[in-house]
């Protein structure tokens, strides 16, 4: 890969906004489980469409608008997404509709609007892009399975003068509440800017849609540079380590070399631990910044992150509330984004100021 | 000159049978899997369907699974082919640490989330599963019962979702990126589906027929497929089964679930595809056609078909007849077909025709046919307007 990558505009949809995040603001809620901040929706969508759509789409869409409007970009050239669970409320829908009415009677509208790819085939169809559209939905790695192969798209036809990569994850009523049965989310109800002060399992959820416009094309005003993303597997803390200092490596970077690291520590007391571990070992003298407190753990939810390391970049600001040390940072060049996928499986994307 | 990415094993399970051999002796045989349901319990025992005849009882105990996991029907399936292509292309356990695992999946485990769905509440018999109706969890268990350590991801485009994950895995190979990945998908028969698509009333009381002037709907299918594919240095010493050649990806941009009559995206799909394979139109000796048989699709196909090869559509077939559609296992299953077709110059003929559609004329191949097979090119569409086509060919 040898392509420098741009992010020339951005869109994001989630619990938080760009003003309660930078003007230290910070939305608070008292459940494990909160909604989006909606945009004004019909600013995007007309209101016909918006009646069948559910959270997802309406956040995605608008979510790609906003990116697009950002860049100055009228049809982008493909249309790659990543999903965790895809879009839950017609799910939900169709299921709870087949399960009562024993397989009786069924309307298709939901079924429609239930596989993963609805919300990237919505987006080509609103946009009448006929182009490259994949869909990944490999749990809390899939936003980074989608910039992976962006990066190999933009890498394999220079020619390409907009991709568009992004994520998206809904909330629904009853598979989302059944992260209080399988350990996912906290049994105590926590009000979310205290997660990290809770000594528990589990954590808190939201939903949200990360939208980026990427180009090989050096604009003057992008946000960053997309340098590289990887997910990987390891199985400990020191192979974390040692894996982060390779992929840093390839990019002619050490540890130290880092302006801001943003760890996706979550509040779950197991999952938190290697967070804790990498804290210390390679980061110590690193801007740590963390993130979930404010917009929740979903599976797409690096694409937060994104969108704040962009604004960072873009502000030459951060905000007090991201800070979990004293590091200081003032003018950051490279931040790199670590998330834990599962137990042993992790992600790391770098970003550079253009 | 492009010589596209090695393909050195493949593993399959579809209603034809349990690995390669049984599915290429059902395919010369003519003989379909076509029957009614008996393991998915649905009330629609009337809807014909390719259903694996083997419970997913019968299947962990095969596999020796211990009472704690939670595979689904789609990770059990993915693993019986995923093992079988390992075997052929003779990867060991080291290599599996460090090869890449691709999967496509539609609806992941959500058998499981349909059977305890309204239990999670009361019980905690099967939270294991609450997570399983999303498809990288199916990707995951497979990969972990089998200790595939390499870069793992899932693709979920519906029925087109097997072949992107070839795509992807050859377009990783090609860029150096990776040195050896198994691709392929895997979707199970479930209540959801079956629900889904008769509620969009696309499904067939009887045996679908492709491209025929009278075909009324598909068949649901289930089963599993998987390639190993490695970059050459790897696969120089090995036996090649064929070549990733080509591939195409284009959206159709025109319903959620409808395809365009003039087939916009499956057009794109095989124009770009014949591009990255760098060769004509006319080089193509067979098309495995995405042929589900409703009105829509195949109509759709058929005006596309006739626009890329505009003098002449070469010899072509659906298998969704011997197979049902198997969603987004579906263009792997497919894979494996098209590559036994180069391997042994032979044509699987589309079951169940009888009269060419009136507004195309198409002809698709009947019975089986012995002729030189060079370059296959197999289709693959679904919902959301996702078109893929990929072409493959001998190893020469």
């Amino acid at each position: 890969m040898s392509r420098t990558i741009y992010i020339t505009g951005i869109g994001a949809i989630s619990a938080q906004t760009e003003e309660s995040v930078f003007s230290e603001k910070s939305v608070v809620y008292t459940s494990n489980i909160f909604q989006a901040i909606s945009p004004n929706f019909k600013e995007y969508i007309p209101a016909m469409a918006l009646r069948r759509m559910s959270k997802a789409i309406k956040m995605g869409l608008t979510a790609v608008k906003m990116a697009l409007q950002d860049a100055n970009v009228e049809l982008p050239d493909a249309i790659i997404t990543g999903t965790g669970e895809g879009c839950k409320q017609d799910t939900e829908k169709f299921l709870g509709s087949m399960l009562s009415q024993e397989e009786d009677l069924l309307t298709p509208t939901s079924f429609i609007q239930s596989t993963h790819n609805t919300v990237g085939g919505q987006i080509a169809l609103n946009l009448g892009c006929s182009g490259y559209n994949v869909t990944y939905s490999q749990e809390r790695a899939s936003l980074e399975s989608a910039l992976i192969d962006s990066v190999l798209l933009l890498n394999e036809k220079p020619s390409l003068n907009s991709v568009l990569v992004g994520g998206v994850d809904e909330v629904s009523n009853k598979i989302t509440s059944f992260g209080y049965l399988n350990g996912f989310l906290k049994q105590e109800e926590i009000e979310n800017l205290s997660l990290f002060s809770h000594k528990s399992e589990g954590t808190i959820t939201s939903e949200g849609a990360f939208f980026f416009n990427l180009t090989t094309e050096n604009k003057k005003d992008s946000y960053a540079q997309l340098k590289a993303v990887s997910s990987f597997n390891a199985e400990s803390p020191i192979e974390v380590s040692e894996k982060i200092t390779e992929f840093l490596s390839r990019n002619s970077l050490r540890p130290k070399d880092l302006d801001i690291v943003f760890l996706g520590k979550n509040g779950d007391l197991d999952q938190d631990k290697v967070y804790d571990e990498l804290q210390y070992t390679i980061f110590p003298k690193t801007c740590q910044l963390a993130y979930k407190h404010l917009s929740g753990e979903f599976n797409t939810v690096t694409g937060f992150a994104i969108w704040l390391s962009c604004l960072i970049f873009r502000r030459q600001q951060i905000p007090d509330i991201l800070k979990l040390n004293a590091v200081p940072s003032s003018n950051p060049k490279n931040i790199l984004l670590y998330n834990l996928a599962s137990n042993t499986s992790h992600s790391v994307i770098l970003l550079q100021k253009p | 000159m492009n010589r596209g990415v090695a393909i050195t094993g493949m593993g399959i399970i579809s209603a034809l049978g349990n690995g390669v051999e049984a599915n290429f002796n059902a395919l010369i045989a003519s003989q379909d899997g076509i029957t009614f349901p008996e393991i998915l319990k649905t009330k629609y025992t009337h809807f014909p369907v390719g259903e694996v005849k083997t419970s997913n009882l019968d299947l962990e105990t095969e596999l020796q699974l211990s009472d704690e996991h939670s595979c689904t029907r789609a990770a059990l399936l993915g693993i019986i082919a995923a093992k079988e292509a390992i075997k052929s292309s003779g990867v060991t356990a080291k290599e599996l640490l460090t090869t890449g695992f691709i999967s496509g999946s539609s609806v992941g485990g959500i058998d499981a989330t349909e059977k305890y769905y309204l239990e999670y509440d009361k019980s905690t018999a099967h939270h294991q599963f609450i997570p399983a109706q999303h498809p990288g969890f199916t990707t995951n268990k497979i990969a972990e019962h089998l200790n595939i350590k390499g870069f793992t991801t899932t693709i979920s485009t519906a029925c087109s979702s097997g072949a992107n994950a070839i795509m992807l895995g050859a377009r990783l190979i090609k860029a150096g990126e990776l040195d050896r990945v198994i691709v392929g998908g895997t979707d199970c028969l479930t209540k959801f589906t079956l629900n889904g698509f008769n509620s969009l009333k696309i499904l067939s009381e009887e045996k679908c027929k492709a491209f025929d002037d009278s075909r009324n709907g598909l068949n649901l299918g289930e089963g599993a497929a998987y390639l190993v594919l490695e970059a050459e240095h790897l696969a120089k010493n090995k036996q090649i089964l064929g070549r990733v050649l080509g591939y195409g990806n284009a959206n159709d941009a025109y319903h959620q679930t409808a395809s365009s009559e003039t087939g916009v995206g499956a057009y794109k799909a095989m124009r770009d595809a014949l591009e990255i394979a760098g060769i004509a139109a006319e080089k193509i000796n067979y098309i495995n056609a995405h042929g589900t048989a409703t009105r829509n699709n195949d109509l759709s196909e058929s005006n596309a078909l006739k626009q890329i090869f505009s003098s002449e559509v070469p010899d072509f077939s659906s298998t969704k007849a011997y197979t049902g559609h198997s969603l987004a296992a579906a263009g792997a299953l497919e894979a494996v077909f098209s590559i036994l077709s180069l391997q042994n110059n032979l044509i699987f003929p589309n079951l169940n025709f009888s009269k060419p559609m009136q507004e195309s004329g198409l002809l698709p191949i009947t019975e089986l046919k012995n002729k030189s097979v060079n370059y296959v090119l197999s289709n693959s569409f679904g919902f959301g307007g996702n078109c893929t086509s990929l072409i493959f060919s001998k190893n020469e």
